[in-house]
């Protein structure tokens, strides 16, 4: 069934993205802060299999970079010294989860020789580290978002539902003055309130705080829709009519109805609020220097230089939209999948 | 008419919640221009002080709430302290620019949209459709940020039009006509971005419209009897999904003043992201108030004129 198969490619897509990006230290050859300041705006390292005598090798191997000899910009490889590429090699410390650490890195090469698979930037940083580790933060930023949206907006949707009158009036109109404005422009305003200039950490959690803050209207009113029409399904009246309590009747009849709805809203918030957190950071609002984020590692693709000359500082752009094509294809099969359901 | 009264006082009554709710919370943020000011040392903190109580900055929020309420019916806005002027002649000529990017870019949009979407329809589940379903897919999953970057990384490979603001240097002694020439250069790049970003959008939405009516029996008897495609679509099919194209020009004329914000920035557009940007960084809380307000009420405004349209053109809902 090529559908099924379609889904089975699709979910260990998703499922490889989020692994590098949770483990970047591990598929990162670098820390994301170290400097090579000798080899600022270095290309793409090769991997090659051929050396110089013209001989074939089974395994790739890199060479080290030299400076132009002529004093122009630009490297030359140095073809005399090969490091063959090697898996699982000893590299910097880098944390797994709070306090555990681990130096086994997927690939690198020996001491002397460096590989950069996606370039270096200005300071010699590695590219390919930089967007692992900056994918982490803004893919985690936009689901931990997403989290706090939806928890807030179910909650609040429930109990507007379930408990309709005053409490219904307040939230809905509440929720329509949060819709009145757009939503990039309240993220803004909201930032706005908050001190300019925080730490990284602090910066990370505010966000999450700010767009469960901004958000959660549209789904609370999508909950609310799901909610009112369950309520008055008969299995509902009829453990209504049995006796059954209020929380009995929520929790065995009425939210079962909503998670899904939830799991189409999320892959819809996800991508979302993953380009919130871009924006922001794209704008120096979010997290800054040193720690990279997909926003700040766009900032130099607006530098006239970058756009001539440094292309590969153009990959975390690619990366961004190749997790947003994976987040909306899930959600168009989600959606075609419940549309399944239902009929 | 008594329909349209109310929904004009509904809509009045929520921007004036909206504009409470956003003074509240920007009252509510910690530090303000004079805690910059405090900080150097040639100003005294008398002098600090008396700018204090000269913008009214320590009295209450319901107060400086109904001061800046007044303003806003003087068409003022407040007064902008970095800039040292009202902020309603800031915020005009900003507006005037970022309206001409947006306008262009969703006539452009539409123009893009509208075809596009009725030859989908018409070719469901046929190559075209797939071939542009795809298209609009992968447009989509490009965000705006980045595709403003990649027009401007094609811009600066290519050097075929300019890569950002809005006159080129010395473009002041030109003639009318050199002038609108030069404008026009700039604008393609802002333009060519946010009309991209928003057709995919449009695209889908006007392909389901469509489809949605060709479905429909009459559609289905009117083929039956031989009418040719076009007269059905133009004649049958686009009246029949009026309804849902107009609400959806409503939410395309609401979004107009915030949908540039990010193009504006990144290309320095002279409008009201870039505006709104600097306002926020030096904690100008009336521009930054003006901005958001005047950006919803285009949001309301939007929503009410696709309203109005819908009540004129649709007899079964003025009957209601």
């Amino acid at each position: 069934m090529p559908n099924r198969l379609r889904t089975v490619i699709l979910i260990s897509f998703l499922a490889l993205l989020h692994l590098a990006l949770l483990f970047a230290g591990f598929f990162a050859p670098y820390d994301f802060a170290q400097q090579h300041r000798d080899l600022p705006f270095a290309p793409p390292t090769r991997l090659h299999l051929v050396d110089a005598a013209g001989t074939w090798h089974a395994w790739p191997f890199v060479h080290s970079l030299r400076a132009n000899v002529d004093g122009s910009d630009g490297y030359t490889e140095d073809v005399a010294q090969a490091y063959p590429l090697r898996l699982f090699v000893r590299g910097n410390a880098f944390q797994i989860v709070g306090p555990w650490t681990a130096h086994v890195h997927l690939f690198g090469v020996a001491s002397p020789g460096q590989i950069f698979l996606f370039g270096t930037d200005d300071f010699g940083r590695d590219e390919l580290s930089r967007m692992l580790f900056g994918g982490r933060i803004s893919l985690f930023a936009g689901i931990l978002g997403a989290t706090a949206a939806l928890s807030v907006g179910a909650f609040l949707g429930v109990l507007s539902g379930f408990y309709s009158g005053w409490t219904d009036a307040v939230i809905m109109r509440t929720s329509e003055l949060f819709l009145a404005l757009p939503w990039l422009y309240l993220l803004f305003a909201v930032r706005a309130i908050l001190p300019l200039r925080v730490k990284t950490t602090d910066a990370f959690l505010l966000f999450i705080v700010v767009v469960g803050l901004v958000a959660w209207a549209r789904p609370a009113r999508l909950v609310r829709g799901i909610v009112l029409s369950a309520r008055e399904r008969h299995f509902a009246l009829a453990a209504r009519a049995m006796g059954a309590s209020n929380f009995h009747v929520l929790r065995y009849h009425i939210l079962p109805e909503i998670y899904v709805l939830l799991l189409t809203t999320a892959a819809l918030l996800i991508p979302q609020f993953v380009l919130a957190e871009v924006t922001l950071s794209f704008l120096g609002l979010g997290v800054g220097e040193p720690i990279p984020t997909w926003g700040n590692l766009l900032i130099p693709m607006q530098k006239y230089s970058v756009l001539r000359s440094y292309w590969w500082l153009c990959l975390p752009a690619f990366a961004l939209v190749l997790l947003f094509l994976a987040y909306h294809w899930a959600s168009t099969t989600l959606q075609a999948a419940l549309g399944e359901v239902r009929s | 008419m008594l329909r349209v009264t109310r929904r004009f006082v509904h809509a009045l009554v929520l921007l004036l919640g909206v504009s409470a709710i956003s003074f509240a919370l920007l009252s509510a943020a910690p530090g303000n221009v004079f805690d910059e000011l405090r900080l150097n040392p040639q100003i005294s903190p008398e002098a600090v002080a008396a700018l204090k109580a000269q913008f009214g900055v320590d009295l209450p929020w319901p107060t400086r709430y109904a001061h800046w309420l007044a303003s806003v019916l003087r068409g003022e806005f407040g007064y902008s302290v970095s800039y040292r002027c009202r902020v309603g002649t800031l915020l005009w000529p900003r507006a005037r620019n970022t309206l001409l990017l947006t306008a262009l870019a969703t006539i452009l949009a539409w123009m893009i949209a509208v075809p596009w979407g009725i030859v989908e329809a018409l070719h469901r589940g046929r190559w075209l459709d797939r071939l542009g379903g795809g298209i609009t897919a992968i447009l989509l999953a490009i965000p705006e940020l980045v595709l403003v970057l990649l027009l401007l990384w094609l811009a600066a490979r290519t050097r075929w039009f300019p890569t950002g603001g809005m006159f080129s240097l010395g473009s002041a002694e030109l003639t009318i006509s050199r002038k609108a020439w030069d404008l026009a250069q700039h604008l393609i790049l802002p333009v060519l971005a946010l009309a991209l970003g928003t057709a995919p959008f449009l695209i889908r939405y006007v392909r389901s419209a469509i489809s949605a009516v060709l479905d429909a029996p009459f559609l289905q008897s009117a083929r039956g009897f031989g009418i040719g495609t076009a007269r059905i679509v133009y004649r049958h099919a686009l009246p029949a999904a009026a309804n849902s194209l107009i609400s959806l020009l409503g939410f395309s004329i609401g979004a107009l003043l915030s949908t540039s914000l990010l193009i504006e920035v990144v290309l320095s557009w002279p409008g009201l992201g870039p505006l709104m940007l600097e306002a926020m960084l030096a904690r100008d809380t009336c521009v930054v108030m003006a901005v958001v307000m005047l950006s919803a009420v285009f949001l309301v405004l939007g929503n009410l004129i696709a309203d109005l349209l819908l009540y004129w053109s649709d007899p079964r809902i003025r009957a209601v």
